[in-house]
């Protein structure tokens, strides 16, 4: 029987949330480790467990997993989230590419002065509102069907509530004029291990604060 | 009969070449449509065939895919470049996404304003020597194997080695103290396919001059 996945990363959404997601979703039980000080990262370092000396860190099925998008897409396939055929695959990445760029804009902005912040968040919601949302909204209504690719629940749609959800935070108006995105939202969140995910005391990291990026200054010595 | 991939983008490498290079590599004939005026973007925004609002975009199999990883993944599972399961598909991406972040920071430089430039060489310098370098000559010494993953040629390898030839660019020396990476580089480069793009007058496409540069910020209308 194998052991649970382990998470290395900072307490807090970053680079990992997206992974968080993705593991709760698919009801996979998973451990964390989380960084606080300079010495345990420069231990993962040392100790040759991080390739390119970087964190997210994913122990698991024996590998020492790092870099984001890697660890994203084994897990998507390891759950059978990652589409029937390689034209399903290929769309759900497309999507789920599309999404991890809003929410990484969102994860960098944490890390820049206040006014600087502020224009940075305020583009993410305009992409959103103009770019992203339209597009999901458009494909939902295209096809009809309850969810992104194959009629079949995918690592797309989680990146996509996800973001909705990051989005909303910024702005709880932004899904207004997107009446299916508002539709998909609910009916996403209702899946039971979602749910599970969404209520408080879940592994679910909270927006960054100054706290947290604090943290990770201290940790990257950046 | 399927028709030939065509790629959408402007005359330079930018976010498209590593999809030129695995295409090539994997000995695929492809057509390149050139965005030349902002207008052409335009166009390609409002007709739809831009799901972002981005390029690159490759028209493929029927299906017009945006994204650049999207499409790299895409022509390495069609053309057997990604390895034969899970597993090393997890190693193949690691590698990859490494490729791909000094990758962005070596193409990104000729954005750096001019007074901040020689600390962004230094630092692509250091990285390069210090984090990225050794981390993929100890993965080809530790199983002492001719290519990344799987004793067998797979997307990884083509995107270290075009990467190889961008660090030569930026200085020759970096290469130094890899003797497994100058080997897989020229192991690489010795593959027909791999040679013929190598040659003038292929799709390769140059660095970046200043001549490009400004053709490609007065296309994406950038300051």
């Amino acid at each position: 029987m194998a052991a649970k996945p382990k998470l290395w990363y900072f307490c807090g959404r970053g680079r990992m949330e997206s992974i968080r997601w993705l593991l709760a979703a698919a009801g996979v039980e998973f451990e964390e480790e989380f960084l606080e000080t300079r010495e345990q990262h420069e231990k993962l370092q040392k100790d040759g467990r991080l390739l390119f000396g970087q964190v997210p860190l994913v122990e698991i099925d024996g590998m020492e997993l790092t870099q984001t998008r890697a660890i994203l897409s084994y897990l998507a396939t390891k759950y059978n989230l990652h589409g029937k055929d390689l034209k399903e695959t290929v769309r759900i990445n497309m999507y789920a590419e599309g999404t991890l760029d809003l929410m990484m804009m969102v994860a960098v902005a944490a890390f820049k002065p206040p006014e600087e912040k502020e224009e940075s968040l305020a583009l993410v919601v305009k992409k959103a509102k103009t770019q992203h949302f339209p597009v999901f909204e458009k494909i939902l209504k295209d096809h009809g069907e309850d969810f992104l690719v194959g009629n079949k629940f995918s690592w797309a749609d989680i990146q996509l509530l996800e973001a909705i959800l990051m989005v909303e935070e910024l702005d709880a108006s932004v899904l207004s004029d997107f009446p299916l995105l508002k539709e998909f939202k609910t009916r996403i969140s209702n899946i039971p291990t979602i749910k599970k995910f969404l209520q408080p005391g879940s592994q679910r990291k909270p927006p960054p604060d100054s706290h947290y990026v604090e943290i990770v200054r201290n940790v990257l010595q950046l | 009969m399927a028709g030939k991939p065509k790629l959408h983008y402007f005359n330079g490498r930018g976010r498209m070449e590593c999809i030129r290079w695995l295409l090539a590599a994997a000995g695929v004939e492809f057509e390149e449509k050139f965005i030349e005026q902002p207008e052409d973007l335009d166009k390609l925004k409002s007709d739809g065939s831009l799901m972002f609002q981005q390029v690159p975009l490759v028209e493929i199999d029927g299906m017009k895919l945006v994204q650049t990883r999207a499409i790299l993944n895409y022509v390495a599972t069609k053309y057997n470049l990604y390895g034969k399961d899970m597993k090393e598909r997890a190693l193949i991406d690691m590698y990859s996404e490494g490729v791909a972040d000094l990758g962005d920071m070596i193409m990104l430089l000729p954005l750096c304003p001019p007074d901040q430039k020689d600390a962004k060489i230094a630092q692509i310098k250091e990285t390069t020597t210090n984090r990225y370098l050794p981390a993929f000559e100890k993965v080809l010494k530790s199983h002492g194997q001719d290519y990344l993953v799987g004793n067998k040629l797979s997307k990884a390898d083509i995107h270290l080695v075009e990467l190889l030839y961008y660090v030569e660019e930026v200085d020759p020396s970096l290469l130094a103290n890899f003797p497994l990476l100058k080997g897989l580089k020229t192991r690489v480069s010795n593959l027909p396919a791999v040679k013929k793009f190598l040659q003038p007058g292929s799709q390769r496409k140059p660095p970046m001059d200043e001549k490009n540069l400004e053709e490609a910020k007065r296309i994406f209308r950038i300051k």
